[in-house]
């Protein structure tokens, strides 16, 4: 099997202060391999998102150790954070966070633009033909509507061709065609060995793309299926 | 195509208008501030030495302890021929300046200041003439004054007579833009005739203006006429420049005054921008917190904030550069001119770069403190 992307192990992790400090993740282990697409499932408050900004270096863990491609980030600075983020994670926020003033497609090139990177404009022009925007290429984010700007925050999180992408949510406001297109595209990525999805859904359409799922119920991992059973439970 | 980074600094700049035209306002105001001191300071130096710059003397020989040109001293005119017996010097030129009471033919009297002078040789003869010539100065009792005073002196042109104490003045020649930031004007005479006029006995004049011989050096012969002439000064040109403007400019404190006045305007300035620049970057914090979680490293942030200031800057520049231009052209005329010269402009424009830097620096340490998990809220 691949080498992990990204893994945790025994990641603890409390969230807020004084009163109102919760115990967000109690001990998870999780490691995403290249060439997997793993569904993270569980309801609401279980901590997906916080154990997704966890693998992603948005947040450091309280204990416990993250890797990204085997390297630990413990000592890593917020700058030197953000370069992991930058150079090897994708990731799509539950709320969008488009930037109001710039175009769907200046949008997607910021990703790119922070990494220093030419060519800005074919590259988002390709990736937005992806998610089925080559139309709105030009149009501002309210001038989208939210399945809309939710594909444009998954082209701006893949156009940087991460080997890691980290999704929360990333079809909640597509129609079942969208969100089929959607899936099949992380999917698609997936193929490659030498990357890794990760996916919070609730959504059980997109159970048939998955290689492997992961249910967590208050921040513990209670379960895990690779995709072939996840098939047949799905079918049944 | 524009950069990415730009596009981004001025829509987040654009974005809100009010504040925007605001901060463009503020902008202006500090710099034209800044500009009108700075220039009154360029004007007031140069003012203050228009006499000595249009005097063609190399040495200037006065009693000890002139403080500037308007200085009222008096030297032995006997001097003089001590001054001249002196190898190399080619001329020693007397020089009679005072104050006196100009009579108009109303009956009222108003201040002038008497500049009395050989009309040959190294004396200071008045320059811009815009009628009459130095050669009518000879009739006595001829004045040369400026036209800008004519109303003043209660004169309308060549031709028309006044008195100064109790003599008869009648005006030979017109100048055309020399005037005193004192206010007092400029009354040009022969030597004679300024001594009556300011009331300076016969045997005294007020400097003596030298001219070294070709080939002579200066500096061996002032060391010479220091030997020959006790109890005197000796300074060259540029000398009593700088003596007469620090004078001025420092012993008077209107230097310091001006100097103030655009420190004033340059902390104002800052202060306007830097507080809009931080309220704008507080409005939107949150994309910067998404750029910092898509990786962004914080030179790229905070570049984006610097072209927000620097883009400000620029704009800014421009419209004071506007207003001031107005403001330069008003006074061109005036007593105290504000000067712009294209160094200054420069400057300005450095100084305006260097504002809005520096006002970058509150809002760069805010979002220097930015938590890209702020993103996961909402
Ligand atoms: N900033 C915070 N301060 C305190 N508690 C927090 C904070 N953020 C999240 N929590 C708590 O941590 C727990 C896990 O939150 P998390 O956002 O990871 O859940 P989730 O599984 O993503 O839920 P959802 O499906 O609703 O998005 C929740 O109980 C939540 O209330
Ligand atoms: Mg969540």
């Amino acid at each position: 099997m691949s080498q992990p992307v990204v893994d945790a192990v025994d990641v603890v992790k409390f969230l807020g202060r004084g009163a109102g400090r919760v115990q967000a993740l109690k001990g998870v282990s999780l490691s995403l391999r290249g060439g997997e697409l793993v569904l993270l499932m569980g309801p609401s408050g279980s901590g997906k998102t916080t154990l997704l900004s966890i693998l992603g270096c948005l947040m450091t863990p309280t204990s416990g150790m993250v890797r990204v491609r085997g390297r630990p980030v413990a000592d890593l600075d917020p700058e030197g954070l953000a370069r992991i983020r930058r150079d090897h994670i994708g990731f799509i926020f539950q709320s969008y966070h488009l930037f109001p003033t710039l175009t769907a497609e200046d949008n997607v090139r910021l990703a790119l633009d922070v990494r220093g990177e030419r060519a800005q404009r074919k590259a988002a022009r390709d990736v937005l033909g992806m998610v089925g925007l080559a139309h709105k290429t030009r149009a501002f984010p309210g001038e989208l509507s939210g399945g809309e700007q939710q594909r444009v925050a998954i082209a701006r999180a893949i156009v940087g061709k991460a080997p890691a992408i980290l999704a929360d949510e990333p079809t909640g406001a597509l129609d079942a065609q969208n969100g089929q297109a959607i899936m099949s595209l992380l999917a698609g990525i997936a193929r490659d060995q030498s990357r890794g999805v990760l996916v919070v859904t609730h959504d059980p359409r997109i159970l048939p793309f998955a290689s492997r799922i992961v249910h967590i119920d208050d921040g513990r991992i209670v379960g895990e299926e690779t995709g072939s059973e996840a098939k047949k439970v799905s079918m049944s | 195509m524009m950069p990415l980074k730009f596009r981004l600094a001025y829509r987040n700049l654009f974005h809100d208008r009010l504040r925007f035209i605001a901060t463009i306002v503020g902008i202006i105001f500090s710099i034209v501030l800044v500009t009108v001191q700075m220039g009154l300071y360029v004007g007031f130096r140069r003012m203050v030495t228009t006499m000595i710059d249009h005097s063609s003397a190399d040495l200037w020989i006065m009693p000890a302890g002139t403080k500037c040109f308007e200085d009222p001293s008096l030297l032995d005119d006997r001097q003089r021929f001590r001054a001249l017996a002196v190898e190399g010097v080619a001329d020693a030129a007397p020089l009679v300046i005072g104050y006196a009471q100009w009579r108009l033919p109303s009956g009222t009297t108003t201040p002038v200041f008497v500049v009395g002078s050989e009309l040959r040789g190294s004396g200071l003869r008045p320059w811009n003439l815009a009628g009459g010539r130095i050669d009518d100065l000879t009739v006595p009792g001829a004045v040369a004054i400026d036209q800008s005073y004519f109303e003043r002196l209660g004169v309308s042109g060549i031709g028309d007579s006044a008195e100064i104490r109790d003599q008869k003045v009648q005006v030979m020649a017109v100048t055309k833009g020399i005037r005193s930031f004192t206010t007092t004007p400029y009354v040009f005479a022969g030597v004679d005739r300024a001594r009556s006029y300011t009331g300076m006995a016969a045997n005294k004049v007020s400097y003596f203006l030298v001219r070294v011989a070709p080939g002579s050096d200066v500096g061996r012969v002032r060391r010479q006429l220091r030997d020959g002439l006790p109890d005197v000064e000796i300074l060259t040109a540029a000398e009593f420049r700088s003596r007469s403007r620090s004078f001025w400019l420092f012993g008077t404190g209107a230097g310091a005054a001006l100097f103030a006045g655009a420190l004033l305007g340059f902390i104002v300035g800052t202060v306007i921008v830097a507080q809009t620049l931080y309220s704008s970057t507080k409005d939107h914090l949150s994309e910067f917190a998404t750029l910092r979680a898509i990786g962004s490293s914080g030179a790229y942030i905070y570049l984006v904030i610097i072209l927000q200031a620097l883009l400000s800057a620029v704009i800014g520049f421009c419209g004071a550069v506007a207003i001031s231009s107005v403001v330069v052209g008003m006074t061109a005329d005036s007593a105290l001119p504000i000067v712009m010269t294209p160094t200054m402009a420069l400057a300005l424009f450095l100084l305006t770069g260097v504002m809005c830097v520096a006002s970058a620096i509150a809002a760069i340490v805010q979002v220097m403190r930015i938590d890209p998990t702020t993103v996961l809220a909402r």
